[in-house]
């Protein structure tokens, strides 16, 4: 299979400051920490992980919103960290990005049909007439009428604004889709309506799709292969079915233990507790921030140990040598690559 | 709940309206439910649904105008709510009656330490002196799972995690060892790991305690691993009522049903697409004469379109309010047969 997108050793680091009158850097939070991965063609990989885990750094860095620390992006055969901001902005149009929030990622003084075409004026696609044609198209594509196209954005539901920030991303006909957490924000009944929407279009027009959700029912049913994310690390990638039948990392395992199923006899009994709270799983360093490194804290990612495995402090399984060393991720299996001594 | 208790919680006939510049909405219609003693009911609904305005309602909490109750009756134990004048409600509130709400960033203050926010409380309601007051508060702290909790009463919410803090918001809820915990979406702004940690806590508490429970969620995963009974709004209405296990193993209403097939889940291989519920919830300005899940719904009929279905007794516990639901067996339950 043929990668769309190629990360080589990418790092994202902000540095942090202490002083209003003489700043100076005192430690450096790494986002993203040595990430490299690729994403095939037409293929949904999907980023899970907590809140602060470095997801959405790590797409944003991928399309060149965040400039990386260190390290390469390859998109088919050109390099993003390398561009010029003028020939960066020529290979966004292959690469657009579906948000989390409906109601603020779409201008409330645009109509639908300025919405839509705003990419189309921008990369110089199509103007006039041929514009408006095409919105009406893209309007019908994503299931709204484009009778609907003089209208502004207060005048639809949630689950309609959705499809119109759907409506833009496909204008520019792009290769790669990065949807950040974009059917987080929907009601219940709508979830369902947007995932079959993304899958239809994947399929019609071979969309390549990096996922970021904390759903993890909703990455299951959508995606090809999952990465899960720690502390700004990928700690285990695999085909969608290995990471869900046979995760190997304690941290996918707890991840995959904390989510609720709807099924009241699924539980070992409803009054019964799961492992994920586990009083040994309440973050020791969050609580005695005297034991870490305070140049490492963030309060986004809670306290990470300054070495060895990031998630040791938490892990059942530590060792000493995973308070001294960071694991790699290496195959264990075809399809399958885990960063944990104990995999 | 079995006839023989008097319910903790006794709502009925609630009516909430709300004026808007789009005409009155009438955010919750008719409404009724009771919570017995030690009990946890779910209340299950999309935004819109009206199942917070439920319970801010029981709380005197509707922000009026534009809101107004405008008919029903709130019995807690022997106590009418909603007759009852905004200083005595105060005593109840925080006391008797404890709540936790989906962002416990604003809801505390960000000015005052967590111990002082915990001391107000007890201070407030128990006439607690400092001493005392301080030392309760490193015990509701430990309660709720939080170490050092000597140093973390000197802490600020902003330099808690959004777990913690929820934490800290049950502290204060259980300060006064309510009767009654409502809980409006406590977990949803928190990563899963974190949810269930907040989940497991309030299960152990509520054994502990013998505390009943009104939970207000969008996630039927929540639900089924928390709830003893489950009331499932739809625009204003209740469509549905049944213990958690009735209600996922033989859901009744279209909706319900469709919610459940609808929902992807870890446990289970969906083909290519979802059984998806089409179209999208009603205005509540502009609600249709009949059922408001008419339009979405794959069996209505006419008399759907005309008629507004009410919530009627199908089995022992489980009501349902649609035309077309299977015939009730006739063992028309004492507690819903009125409603």
């Amino acid at each position: 299979m043929n990668p769309l997108i190629r990360v080589r050793d990418l790092n994202v680091h902000f540095p942090v400051s202490r002083g209003v009158l003489f700043k100076r850097t005192t430690g450096v939070v790494r986002a993203v920490d040595r990430i490299s991965f690729e994403i095939m063609r037409g293929e949904t990989l999907s980023l899970v992980g907590e809140s602060g885990c470095g997801k959405s750094t790590l797409a944003r860095a991928i399309l060149q919103l965040e400039r990386p620390t260190s390290g390469r992006v390859y998109f088919g055969n050109t390099e993003l960290t390398g561009l010029a901001p003028a020939a960066l902005r020529q290979a966004r149009r292959y690469m657009q990005m579906i948000f989390q929030d409906p109601y603020s990622s779409l201008n409330p003084r645009m109509t639908v049909a300025q919405i839509v075409a705003e990419p189309l004026l921008v990369h110089g696609v199509a103007t006039g007439r041929q514009s408006r044609k095409r919105v009406a198209g893209l309007l019908q594509t994503v299931g709204l009428s484009p009778g609907m196209m003089h209208r502004y954005p207060h005048e639809f539901s949630g689950g309609q604004r959705q499809r119109i920030g759907i409506a833009r991303a496909l204008a520019v006909n792009p290769d790669f889709i990065v949807c950040d957490e974009a059917i987080a924000a929907l009601d219940v009944s709508i979830q369902a309506q947007i995932i079959n929407l993304l899958k239809d279009l994947q399929r019609q027009f071979d969309l390549t799709y990096l996922f970021i959700a904390h759903d993890l029912a909703v990455v299951k049913h959508l995606s090809r292969r999952v990465a899960a994310m720690y502390a700004g690390r990928i700690v285990e990638l695999a085909d969608r079915d290995r990471l869900y039948d046979d995760p190997q990392h304690p941290y996918t395992r707890l991840l995959l233990s904390a989510v609720p199923v709807p099924d009241p006899g699924a539980r070992a009994g409803r009054h019964a507790e799961s492992p994920a709270a586990d009083p040994a799983s309440v973050d020791p360093a969050l609580v005695d921030p005297a034991s870490v490194d305070p140049a490492l804290v963030d309060p986004a990612l809670g306290t990470v140990p300054a070495t060895g495995c990031s998630f040791s402090h938490r892990c059942p399984l530590a060792t000493d040598r995973c308070r001294r060393d960071a694991p790699e991720l290496r195959p264990v299996a075809e399809g399958h690559e885990v960063a944990c001594f104990h995999a | 709940m079995s006839p023989g208790h008097a319910p903790l919680l006794d709502v009925d006939g609630l009516n909430v309206e709300f004026r808007t510049q789009g005409g009155t909405i009438n955010a919750v219609s008719g409404v009724g439910f009771r919570v017995a003693p030690g009990e946890t009911l779910a209340i299950v609904g999309e935004s819109g649904s009206g199942k917070s305005c439920c319970v801010l309602s029981i709380l005197g909490l509707i922000p009026a105008p534009p809101g107004k109750v405008t008919a029903g009756r709130i019995r807690f134990r022997d106590t009418d709510l909603l007759g009852m004048p905004e200083r005595e409600l105060r005593a109840i509130r925080g006391s008797r009656i404890a709540m936790i709400f989906q962002d416990p960033l604003s809801s505390l203050n960000p000015l005052l330490t967590v111990g002082t926010q915990i001391a107000e409380v007890l201070e407030t309601h128990l006439g607690a002196d400092r001493a005392t007051a301080r030392k309760k508060s490193i015990e509701l702290l430990r309660l709720v799972g939080i170490d050092a909790a000597e140093q973390r009463l000197n802490s600020y919410p902003h330099q808690l995690s959004g777990g913690m803090r929820q934490r800290v918001m049950i502290a204060i809820g259980l300060a006064c060892d309510p009767e009654l915990l409502i809980a409006d979406e406590p977990t949803t702004a928190l990563d899963v790991t974190i949810q269930a940690q907040i989940i497991d806590l309030v299960k152990r508490l509520r054994k502990k305690n013998a505390m009943s429970i009104v939970w207000i969620t969008h996630d039927l995963g929540v639900v089924a691993g928390l709830a003893d009974r489950v009331m499932v709004m739809y625009a204003g209405r209740v469509v549905e009522e049944a213990t958690v296990d009735a209600l996922f193993a033989t859901p009744l209403h279209p909706y319900t049903a469709g919610l459940l097939r609808s929902l992807p889940r870890v446990d289970a291989d969906h083909g290519d697409e979802l059984p998806a519920i089409g179209g999208m919830p009603p205005d509540l300005a502009r609600l249709p004469e009949g059922c408001a899940f008419a339009a979405r719904c794959s069996r209505t009929t006419d008399r759907c379109r005309r008629e507004r279905p009410r919530l009627e007794a199908h089995a022992a516990g489980h009501s349902v309010a649609c035309w077309n639901a299977p015939p009730s067996n006739g063992t028309r339950q004492a507690g819903t047969s009125d409603r």
